[in-house]
């Protein structure tokens, strides 16, 4: 279990309890997180759930894939901390994690 | 009443019902939601049923769209196990196949496709199966194993995915296909070529330009399929993926315009104002192709789910999407973006030996539709291509060593 702040565009913050073994996506999807869309359900298709992770857990949260990567060089407002939060595979590491979200995922 | 304490019953407790309901409470509805569904599980993500699920990476729980428990606390009613028969706009009430008579300020129909049964003989044996819900995926996993038989007729992506899935299960498969080439209706000839050839690699087989007459079967359960040309294939279980029907008859019954599915606008409204339609049941307008079509995808779905939340609680539009999808077979990862209407070319980017190509349909020197197989760059920029009709140098874009956002610079 893993405590994990989302954080909207406009501030707004959501602190979630996230089971082992979900993404950081499922986490904010299945709570109704405003702000991560994830139209393809986690198959790394579509970039609609782009984050940016806090400075202090980027080497916690792993590496990202070729695929991950080739999607995030073309989704919108890109940044070195940008990930896709349907890669991130929630365990008790990531305990107080934080992540922000774009504008928009479109 | 304000329409922020409107009720809203949702018919259809699929990936665009359950999506609407759960928008409407992120966008501040207020008032009861109603989604009535016919399975007895709440709203969940049908694209993996063919592949995740098949194979047995996926739960349920991973495919439910949120936990059961999320419609309670969120005044949502879930109605699982009931289906809506009939609409009566003038009381505005909907009658359900429980007797139940519900009365809605607004109403959104997201009822969805029903898998087409091919109406030949032997169709309803046992082990002749189709695939839309989560009980039919159920059915297909029982039936396949290390060398069971499974016949697919049709060869669209569905089938494809199945067969992709039913190898990695150690089972046998053998596609029938009517047409000459399969994805005959939904991808152009490269592309699949390619596919046909990768599945036959994987020991997938393919009878091209195959009729079915009927299926055989002993004790009441499939055991063969009749060819056109009298020959039998002999199978263990059947999957129909010959395509879907809009379950749009309410609607029909009811007097509101459908032509395949339900018409609706941007607003993904009916001609009625209180009506509202989303997802595959609809007939939609797309607005980067100036027509009305059903694109029977989940990105579409989502989209109305969007329209239709944002139109009920007053919000701004939402920005036209591209339609896109993708597929998953094996190690292949297909995203498609944009539907191929009026083109007049076809262009390959790559080499389809490699695994990693993208098909381009081109209008003159715009980009209307992208195939992009292991090839995100491709699907992403293609993607902003049509979207903002910026026209190409087709002489680049068939250069694989211009990267694609030299193309669209």
């Amino acid at each position: 279990m893993a405590k994990i702040t989302y954080i909207e565009h406009d501030g707004t913050e959501h602190v979630i309890d996230v089971k082992n073994g979900l993404t950081v996506m499922e986490g904010a999807v299945k709570n109704n997180v405003p702000g991560i869309d994830a139209d393809c359900g986690g198959a790394c298709a579509c970039a609609t759930c782009h984050v940016y992770v806090d400075a202090a857990w980027q080497d916690k949260t792993g590496s990202t894939s070729a695929m991950e990567d080739s999607m995030l060089d073309f989704a919108e407002n890109v940044e070195p901390n940008s990930r896709l939060s349907c890669q991130i595979k929630v365990s008790d590491a990531l305990d107080g994690l934080v992540v922000r979200m774009p504008e928009s995922q479109h | 009443m304000s329409q922020s304490d409107a009720h809203i019953v949702i018919l259809g407790a699929g990936h665009a019902g359950g999506t609407a309901a759960a928008l409407l409470r992120q966008y501040g509805h207020t008032g009861l939601i109603t989604l009535v569904g016919e399975e007895p599980v709440p709203p969940y993500q049908r694209p993996p049923l063919s592949k995740a699920w098949l194979k047995g990476e996926a739960d349920a729980d991973s495919l439910a769209l949120k936990p059961l428990e999320f419609y309670a606390e969120n005044n949502i009613d879930f109605r699982p196990n009931v289906r809506a028969e009939k609409l009566a706009r003038s009381d505005k009430t909907v009658t359900l196949s429980n007797g139940e008579t519900l009365s809605y300020d607004l109403l959104i129909i997201a009822t969805g496709m029903r898998p087409i049964r091919l109406p030949i003989e032997g169709a309803d044996l046992g082990g002749v199966l189709t695939l839309r819900s989560a009980a039919d995926a159920e059915a297909i996993k029982a039936a396949l194993g290390p060398g069971k038989r499974l016949v697919i007729v049709g060869g669209g992506y569905i089938g494809l995915e199945v067969a992709a899935s039913a190898r990695a299960l150690g089972a046998e498969a053998i596609v029938l296909e009517r047409e000459a080439r399969i994805l005959a209706r939904s991808a152009c000839e490269p592309l699949s070529n390619f596919f046909r050839d990768y599945h036959i690699s994987r020991g997938v087989e393919f009878v091209l330009g195959a009729g079915v007459s009927g299926f055989i079967g002993e004790g009441g359960h499939v055991t063969g399929v009749r060819l056109a040309d009298g020959r039998v294939i002999a199978c263990d279980v059947v999957l129909l993926g010959v395509g879907a029907t809009p379950n749009d008859e309410i609607a029909r019954d009811a007097g509101l315009e459908c032509a395949r599915g339900i018409v609706v606008n941007l607003e993904a409204r009916t001609a009625d104002p209180s009506v509202f339609a989303i997802g595959d049941v609809t007939h939609r307008p797309m607005p980067h192709y100036d027509r009305m079509f059903g694109p029977e995808s989940v990105p579409s779905a989502l989209e109305q789910a969007k329209q239709a939340a944002s139109a009920i609680t007053g919000r701004a539009a939402p920005a036209p999407e591209v339609p896109w999808n993708w597929s998953d077979q094996y190690d292949l990862k297909l995203q498609i973006a944009g539907l191929p209407f009026d083109a007049d070319r076809v262009l390959l980017r790559g080499d389809p030996a490699t695994a990693k190509f993208a098909v381009f349909h081109l209008k003159g020197d715009q980009v209307q539709a992208v195939e992009a197989i292991n090839s995100p760059p491709e699907f992403m920029m293609g993607k902003q291509l049509i979207a903002n009709r910026k026209p190409v140098n087709l002489d680049r874009l068939a250069d694989t060593s211009v990267s694609m956002k030299e193309v669209a610079a």
